[in-house]
């Protein structure tokens, strides 16, 4: 440099000036993660009650499927899993949590159909679950399939796609119900053991979780239909790209790790791997952290982290009784299935 | 007012008034400004909001307008005061049962809560020491616990009653867990007429009422009035469905299936929310009530005594009729409250209009329209209770000659 600090008084000056805007231009071109980062914090939306998905254990620390999902994404951002927020959201607020920017992610159970891609101003980003509705009886009333609950009351919480399914499903099968729609989810589970409603409905992962949480749960039948898709998918807000993208491959990271054998255990070895897939994916090897504005090593802090998709599903899932199925990897005969990571 | 004109002070030509100059010194100019400024800022704060919204919904790709009310709901309801079927019925159809499910809890609450609590008030003045602690007690616990937890309190309450299958037998009617199960008359035309008969009954007694009062303002004898008008309140009705061939039949409710078929059902959300609300608002009405028959000097009630007239009659023909002018203004208050805490019925799973609102925003995802429909209908009901309570109470306010 050879100009004096006087000299360029005006040049600061006028970057100074400039600075917000600046910023917007020439930051990691998401607005999002500027404020993500400015923040120090992912803010994430999560149930907060659901077992296997979001609960807090014992002592006050956020545990599940979606909780890890949140911990994972503040990993790629900021090689701190623990940088997160958790925000709880009910089945009725929490689209306008996302839309209003109070959240910067939803991972909440949440559905991915068209209406609420096309409506609600939001893009879902990934499937961690494929669920489906089911619904759970009190092994008392002797129902054995979902065909014999003409004229059933049954439970199930406002404003979800759940509440949708049951009446297309009742309305195919030429049967009628009577719906108890309480939002508070420990409000509508004690309705339904104390026998106001005939059925509980919802995600069959969360009534398989439910029952196993049970005292007794030889007293509870899961019905063996699964009368809708239910993917459950994280979602972002339309408008910022590259955030969305940051949550996908975020996700994506996990199961290519899954898919390649790299596990939080072992991740320290695989950086000497010499498979380019696992070097890709741990940034030993080309950009693909900084192309999404990253560090590079954004995905070796997710595994070393948080790990893999199947060791976060062993931790919040598998304990729960509830066996893989559909959810396993596409290589071992299910549906979550990764694009190429180059 | 002939006093005052007699005044020579007054009987004075009316003040000249002052022309009216462009100036920051005339106060009228000056308040013209002041309020034409506060409405520009008003008007460009709400402008400004509104294009901030539209712009920021436009920017996110989320839908506006209310195009979603002629949309199929396909969300289901459970108490449906007017016919509605998910698969067909449109969100404003589903809204509008919200609607209806408030106006059925918020007026039977009024009246019930109005009742209870007048009791409750009068009992805490009576001279039997037991009853007038009762009443206390009732007034202090039922106030201090919030409403919300009273509301749990009850539907727990409610959810203890036995299943279906083991229901109790209160005569023709079902008791359980799903709710009071009563039998049902079934509705045919005969019955509509002796509504309408009913109707015309209370209007005609009010037109004999009046001419009764002015036969009575002009030669002193009143004719009877309550035996006309019971004849033409009850009698009327009933003899116009005699005349339609006396058709009744009950829809009685059988145990079928999961639960009963036929009858009306009050459910237990119903019953939780509107228990909860009257029991809760009472000890406010109690409150007011008391406090307007303690504002009615002693001496009335001595003077009455004087006169002869037992407890009961000067409470009811002294007292309460010049306690209703204190008592009306806070009970305007209290019924505004009831309308509006009946919203708390989302926790307990009772479909009013901020249930089925919210599920609606939920569903389409138009949340500013979601609640500005809220907002509108609790708007509509409130000052339609504030209008018909001012005109009351003009009504029975003192009328000094």
């Amino acid at each position: 440099m050879t100009s004096s600090p006087l000299a360029r008084l005006p040049a600061v000056l006028l970057i100074a000036g400039l600075l917000p805007a600046a910023a917007a231009a020439q930051g990691s071109g998401s607005a999002t993660l500027d404020a993500v980062r400015g923040r120090g914090q992912l803010v994430c939306g999560v149930a907060g009650a659901v077992p296997g998905f979001s609960l807090p254990d014992s002592q006050g620390v956020m545990r599940g499927l979606d909780a890890d999902g949140c911990r994972a994404i503040a990993a790629a951002v900021f090689g701190d899993a623990n940088k997160v927020k958790f925000v709880n959201l009910s089945t009725e607020n929490r689209f306008t949590a996302l839309q209003s920017g109070e959240i910067d992610v939803l991972i909440r159970s949440t559905t991915w159909t068209l209406g609420r891609e096309a409506n609600l101003g939001g893009l879902f980003a990934g499937v961690n679950y494929y669920d489906g509705t089911g619904f759970l009886v009190k092994a008392a009333a002797g129902v054995k399939s979902a065909r014999e609950l003409d004229g059933a009351t049954i439970c199930v919480q406002p404003g979800t796609s759940t509440e949708l399914a049951i009446a297309d499903y009742f309305r195919n099968n030429n049967m009628k119900f009577t719906p108890l729609l309480i939002e508070n989810r420990a409000e509508l589970e004690s309705a339904f053991l104390s026998g106001r409603c005939d059925t509980y409905s919802t995600d069959s992962s969360a009534l398989a979780t439910f029952r196993a949480t049970q005292p007794k749960k030889e007293d509870f039948v899961l019905l063996p239909e699964i009368i809708s898709k239910e993917p459950l998918s994280y979602m972002v807000r339309k408008g910022d790209d590259k955030w969305f993208d940051i949550v996908r491959w975020s996700y994506f990271a996990q199961l290519t790790a899954e898919e390649e054998g790299v596990t939080s255990k072992n991740v320290d070895e695989q950086l000497a791997s010499t498979d380019p897939n696992i070097r890709r994916l741990l940034g030993t090897e080309g950009d693909m952290g900084k192309a999404l504005a990253l560090d590079n090593k954004w995905a070796y802090y997710i595994v070393k982290q948080v790990g893999n998709f199947g060791e976060m599903w062993d931790r919040d899932i598998a304990v729960l009784g509830v066996p893989r199925g559909i959810n396993n990897l596409w290589t071992k005969g299910g549906l979550q299935y990764a694009p190429p990571l180059r | 007012m002939t006093q005052a004109a007699a005044d020579p002070r007054y009987g004075a030509a009316p003040p000249p008034r002052r022309r009216w100059r462009l100036s920051w010194n005339d106060p009228r100019t000056r308040n013209l400004a002041v309020q034409a400024a506060a409405i520009a800022v008003v008007a460009a704060a709400v402008w400004y909001l509104a294009g901030n919204a539209g712009r920021n919904l436009a920017a996110r790709h989320i839908a506006t307008g209310f195009a979603f009310l002629h949309r199929v709901a396909g969300i289901p309801i459970a108490e449906q005061p007017i016919p509605y079927d998910p698969a067909t019925s449109t969100f404003a159809r589903a809204l509008l049962e919200g609607v209806l499910n408030t106006l059925k809890v918020s007026l039977a609450g009024i009246v019930l809560a109005t009742i209870l609590g007048t009791f409750v008030g009068i009992a805490r003045l009576a001279p039997n020491w037991l009853l007038s602690r009762l009443a206390a007690v009732y007034v202090e616990v039922l106030r201090d616990i919030p409403l919300l937890l009273q509301l749990l309190f009850w539907y727990t309450l409610l959810q203890t009653l036995p299943a279906p299958r083991q229901a109790v037998h209160l005569g023709p009617a079902f008791l359980s867990n799903r709710g009071l199960r009563l039998p049902g008359l079934v509705w045919q035309p005969a019955h509509s007429w002796a509504a309408l008969a009913a109707l015309a009954g209370v209007v005609l007694s009010v037109l004999w009422a009046r001419r009764a009062r002015a036969r009575q303002d002009a030669t002193g004898v009143r004719p009877p009035v309550w035996p006309v008008a019971v004849a033409l309140i009850i009698g009327l009705p009933v003899a116009v469905w005699a005349v339609l061939g006396a058709p009744l039949g009950f829809d009685v409710p059988v145990r079928k299936g999961f639960g009963f078929a036929g009858g009306v059902t009050v459910s237990p959300e119903y019953a939780a929310l509107l228990a909860g609300l009257v029991i809760y608002t009472a000890a406010y009405v109690a409150e007011i009530v008391r406090s307007g028959i303690e504002a009615v000097p002693r001496g009335q009630w001595e003077a009455a005594g004087a006169l002869g007239l037992r407890r009961g009659a000067i409470l009811r023909m002294i007292v309460l009729p010049q306690a209703l002018r204190v008592i009306i203004p806070p009970m305007t208050s209290e019924y505004l409250n009831l309308t509006k805490n009946s919203s708390l019925a989302v926790a307990i799973g009772y479909q009013d209009i901020v249930s089925i609102a919210s599920t609606t925003l939920n569903q389409t995802g138009q949340a500013i329209e979601g609640i500005a429909i809220i907002m509108a209908v609790y708007l509509v009901i409130s000052l339609t209770i504030s209008l018909f309570m001012n005109w009351y109470n003009a009504r029975v306010a003192l009328v000094e000659r």
